[in-house]
Parts: structure tokens; C-alpha cells; sequence
């Protein structure tokens, strides 16, 4: 039930004083075309009722602040609290966006360290701040990648983008205007050398990667690719996703990527997903530096400033300075961790991944062998095809259980995926707790299918119509429904 | 008689026209079929090439043309119901028609039994 289902007509929660004109009359000052005629339909409820309804939808609400959270390729480990309590001072809370530089030097130096503890966990040499997500930082590193080659009056149209990529790899590069090829990983799960060197001609602008890839195996090739990319004068791109398995152990700097994104909320404890919003950071190497959109963050002798001297920038990404908030929490998170607990983080993401990956894998066997890194794709063995149960199924039962369920179906190249992110901050036995839950669920999957099959049965709504969602999807609320 | 592609493509011969669907063994791997983008009437396609895309719950997915040609129609009703995809896949859920160039093309799809020994049913 929505709050709009709960209006009584004429119920209030507040009374505001007695309407004054302010000298201000809509009628005479605004056209015709600006006055509303209909009404607002906004629900009439009382405090009361306001409370409860949106006290009610936290408790059926599920967080990683409520449990595991497996979600791969995601990264959903805790968020410090201390993140919001450094966020919520008052000095940065109550910033305007359009105050005067020498008001916010503190928030300019906040944003001006990120920028450089960002370049040396990633070895960039410059960072932006202002991209507001992942996929946004994609198409901000795409752009770069575009003036880049028409500052140097060459024209190049192609990216060549691996079959494991995130989805919003080809469409960031598409955005951009580039056309897309699409290059096969091998047997082993990851981008040989050599179809790398096969696709690469004079009209390939850039490569995009992760590493390590979405399967979780470290591209090992990268070094030599990287080589033959730059022979090529061909950029290399690094999508940040998966960050969280290498930090303090290798970075995409030194690995010979020329831009990057950073996804804040994922690898930097930031809030994911419907819990605010994102924040995808752009690195590149310093020749690419003039191209980053405006402005970044400077210091000059006196103070810190915007510093808008770009001379070959792409233009704002986004209003002002990016999600200021989400900075602060990020900052936060890197100086509480500091270098040792950032490189043991990985370490530990890395660990978990694989004591699951061993735990599971006689009744989730993984997709391809080898020492996976933070996340574990497998796939439920001959369930689908003995038991007509299927991943999705797998994922349902689980919520019964009363865990969220890991990413399923993708990567795309692995049939009936499940992808296992546990990262750093889960217990031994919260990950025991899960192993035994998928074990269990698949022993119910062969003694008692259905079971499995017409789950979830005790969540607060059953089994959605996925399809009828998508096809005739209702985004908003009106008052004849 | 249906023949079948490699890549999860039906095609059944109605003079010189080719109707393409996918199959049924692609639709029970795609999941609940929730949009299909078909390709212009009139469009050229050369044998191999991906011509549209079929999104699911799961993925979105390319269609293959089977054959070369020319597309002369293709099915109007999957705009309001992509579900006739999934629920009658090598039947209402056609997805287009196309004029042969080559109609010997059709000779090199494969059989059913040939099919389904590569789908393992």
C-alpha cells in the first residue's frame, strides 16, 4: 500500500500559518502555461500515519546493515558509521554548492587529498570527482578518450570490449559514438594475448577492461596487452567494478591502464544501491590530463581553489562538483583504513571469496578452475537439467532463508551463473551460516524440487511477475488504479 | 519441415520467403521473453549476421539471420506481446520473414535430429 492509498481527504499533519501574500501573485507575474489548474493529489495523512508507513517499509527493507549481502560484482560491504557521523558535521552538511571558494577551504581540501589518495591507490596521476556513478564515469573516460583522438586529428571509430564486460561497457562506448567488437575470453576465462593482437588495427580508439574480470580471474595477459595497445596508439580503460580484490597489491596504473573509474560505493564503503547515490571518480595518466572535465580541485600557494585551466576539457559531467556527501564518506573510510587496512581488505575480500569457492564447490562447481579473486562464479551443476531447478530458483529459496541472494546470470558466458561477492567484511561465520544455507537448499533442490521451485514462501510478497514488470512496467502512481 | 542454426534460429520455407523464430530450446534458456527489437522491413541481411535482439528477464540476447535476403515483414504483434515469444516460440512467436537471394543457403541448416543432438535434448 502506498502513502497516496492511505490519504483521508482534509487529514493533516502540520499546520502551516495563515497564507500571506508576500506581494508575490502568480496569476499576474507567471504565463498562463506555469499556473497548475488541476490539483496536486498529494496524500492528506496525519504525522502519525506518515511515521508509520514509513516505519513499516524500513522493516521489510533488507540491508547489509540487516545481513549478508553476497551481491557479485557489486561489492556490498559495510559502510562504516563512521563514514556518517564525519559526513553529518555540521561543516559539511550545511555547505552550498555556490558558496565562495575562501568560505569552504576545508571541503576544497577534503576533495583535493581524495583526489590524490584516489591517484596513488590506483597510480593515475589526476583525478575527477565529479562523475555521479559508474556507468557515468564510463562514458566521462569514453569522452576523454574521444577528444583525445580528435585533438590528434586522427579518427579512430572501434573499442574492443571483452564477452564478460559489464553491460555498460558497450553501451558507454556506444554513447560515446564508437562502434563496438566484441572479443571472445578463452578457456580459461579470461583475454589472451593473442585475440587481442588479432583485433587490433589503426581504427581501435581503446580497450576496455576489468581486472580482475568479472568471472573473478586476474587478466593475466595485461602487461603484454597493455604493450601492444600503446604500439597501436590505442588507449586502455579499466572499469573500477572490481577494485576492491587488488588494492595495495597492483594497480591499474602500473598495470598500463590510461583512464579508469572508481566506484566509491562499491570498493570505498560508501552507501549502494537505493541507498544514495553513487560516485565514479575518473583517473588518467597525466597526457590525458588537459582532457577531464572541469573543474578539479587545485592548491596554489594561498588556498585551494576550482581550477578550470583545461584547455582541451570535455565539459561539465555533472552539476557542480560531483556527490559532495559521498566524498566525504569515502575519505573517511580511506584514512580509518590507511594503506595496511585498505591492502588487508583486498586480502581478506580475496580469502573469503575463495573459502566459499571451496566450501561450495562439489554442489557449485565453478565456472572456470584456478584461484578465483574476490568474487566466485559457479553454477548449480546438473540441478536445471536432473531437477528442473535453476539458479533463479536457487536465489528465491534463499530469501526464505533470510539472505540476500548473490548475482545470478551473470557473467552472460557462463550458463546459469551464480556470482559470489562476500567481501572483507563478513565473519567466518556468517560465511559458514551461507554455506550451509545453498547446501541445504540444494539437497531440497533433489529430495523436494518443488519446494525449491515455487519459492519464496515466507518473504512479505511471493514469487513477482519479473515478466509482466518489464513489459508493462507501472512507474507511477495514479489515482484511478 | 523446420530446419535449425547453430545459433538457436528455426526457419521454415514458404515459397521464397524464409520465416525465422528462435527456437524452444533458446526460449527455455532465455527466460520470460519481456521485449523484442525487430529489424526494418526492407532491411538487407546477409547470412550470419545479427539482425535483432531479444531481452528477457535474464539477458538480451542476438537474433541470426539464417539466410540472406531482404526482410519483407516481420511480426507486428510482438510490440504489445513479446510473451508470444516464449509462449509459442516456433509458431506465433515468429520474429520475421525474408525474401531469399540464395534459397540454396537453406540446404546447409541443420536437420532437427542434428539440432537437438547440439542442445543435447
Amino acid at each position: 500500500m502506498t502513502i497516496f492509498d492511505k490519504s483521508v481527504e482534509g487529514k493533516i499533519a502540520f499546520s502551516l500559518p495563515e497564507e500571506k501574500s508576500y506581494g508575490f501573485d502568480p496569476e499576474s507575474t507567471l504565463s498562463e502555461k506555469y499556473i497548475k489548474k488541476s490539483s496536486t493529489d498529494l496524500p492528506e495523512c496525519s504525522e502519525l500515519d506518515i511515521v508509520r508507513h514509513y516505519s513499516n517499509l524500513a522493516k521489510i527493507n533488507y540491508s547489509v546493515d540487516h545481513g549478508f549481502y553476497p551481491l557479485g560484482s557489486c561489492t556490498m560491504k559495510y559502510n562504516p558509521k563512521i563514514n556518517e557521523n564525519v559526513a553529518s558535521l555540521s561543516g559539511f552538511a550545511n555547505l552550498h554548492p555556490l558558496m565562495e571558494e575562501d568560505d569552504i577551504q576545508g571541503a576544497l581540501e577534503l576533495m583535493f587529498d581524495l583526489q590524490n589518495y584516489l591517484s596513488k591507490i590506483t597510480g593515475m596521476d589526476e583525478i575527477t570527482l565529479q562523475p555521479a556513478a559508474g556507468a557515468h564515469g564510463e562514458l566521462t573516460g569514453m569522452l576523454i578518450v574521444k577528444k583525445y583522438f580528435q585533438s590528434k586529428n586522427e579518427k579512430r571509430k572501434k573499442v574492443l570490449i571483452p564477452d564478460s564486460a559489464h553491460g555498460t561497457n558497450p553501451a558507454s562506448a556506444i554513447m560515446a559514438g564508437f562502434d563496438v567488437v566484441e572479443l571472445k575470453s578463452d578457456e580459461n576465462g579470461i583475454l589472451p594475448f593473442e585475440t587481442v593482437k588479432n583485433a587490433l588495427d589503426k581504427d581501435v580508439a581503446a580497450i576496455m577492461m576489468t581486472n580482475p574480470n568479472t568471472l573473478g580471474l586476474f587478466e593475466k595477459d595485461i602487461v603484454k596487452i597493455a604493450r601492444i595497445a600503446h604500439e597501436n596508439g590505442t588507449l586502455l580503460y579499466y572499469d573500477g567494478a572490481n577494485l576492491n580484490a587488488i588494492m595495495g597489491k597492483i594497480r591499474p596504473g602500473d598495470m598500463g591502464f590510461d583512464i579508469i573509474h572508481l566506484n566509491l560505493h562499491k570498493t570505498f564503503s560508501t552507501p549502494h544501491g537505493m541507498g544514495g547515490p553513487g560516485s565514479g571518480p575518473v583517473g588518467v595518466k597525466k597526457e590525458l590530463r588537459e582532457f577531464l572535465p572541469v573543474p578539479i580541485v587545485n592548491r596554489n600557494d594561498e588556498k585551494f581553489y576550482f581550477d578550470y585551466d583545461l584547455k582541451n576539457s570535455i565539459g561539465k559531467m555533472r552539476s557542480y562538483y560531483g556527490n559532495f556527501g559521498v566524498l566525504i564518506r569515502a575519505y573517511a573510510y580511506i584514512l580509518s583504513m590507511g594503506n595496511d587496512g585498505l591492502k588487508k581488505a583486498s586480502e581478506l575480500a580475496v580469502l573469503n571469496a575463495n573459502y566459499i569457492k571451496c566450501n561450495l564447490r562439489e554442489i557449485i562447481p565453478p565456472a572456470f578452475e584456478g584461484v578465483c579473486k574476490h568474487e566466485y562464479v559457479g553454477y548449480p551443476g546438473n540441478l536445471p537439467k536432473e531437477y528442473n531447478v535453476k539458479t533463479l530458483n536457487i536465489a528465491k529459496r534463499m530469501l526464505d532463508y533470510g539472505i540476500h541472494p548473490p548475482t545470478i546470470y551473470f557473467p552472460l558466458i557462463v550458463h546459469e551463473a551464480l556470482m559470489i561477492e562476500p567481501t572483507e567484511t563478513e565473519s567466518k561465520e556468517t560465511l559458514d551460516n551461507f554455506i550451509e544455507i545453498t547446501k541445504k537448499i540444494v539437497q531440497e533442490a533433489k529430495t523436494d524440487p518443488q519446494i525449491v521451485i515455487d519459492s519464496p514462501h515466507n518473504t512479505y510478497v511471493r514469487k513477482l511477475d519479473e515478466a509482466k514488470a518489464s513489459r508493462k512496467p507501472k512507474v507511477r502512481w495514479n489515482k484511478s488504479s | 519441415m523446420a530446419k535449425y542454426t547453430k545459433t538457436h534460429e528455426w526457419v521454415t520455407v514458404e515459397g521464397e520467403l524464409a520465416i525465422v523464430g528462435i527456437t524452444k530450446y533458446a526460449v527455455s534458456q532465455l527466460g520470460e521473453v519481456v521485449f523484442v527489437e525487430l529489424p526494418e522491413e526492407g532491411q538487407e541481411v546477409e547470412k550470419g549476421e545479427s539482425i535483432c535482439n531479444v531481452e528477457s528477464t535474464k539477458s538480451a540476447s542476438e537474433v541470426f539471420a539464417p539466410v540472406s535476403g531482404i526482410v519483407r515483414s516481420v511480426n507486428e504483434e510482438l510490440e504489445d506481446s513479446p510473451e508470444l515469444v516464449s509462449e509459442d516460440p516456433e509458431n506465433k512467436g515468429w520474429l520475421f520473414k525474408i525474401e531469399m537471394n540464395r534459397q540454396e543457403e537453406v540446404e546447409d541448416l541443420l536437420e532437427e535430429k542434428a539440432y537437438n543432438e547440439i542442445t543435447g535434448d
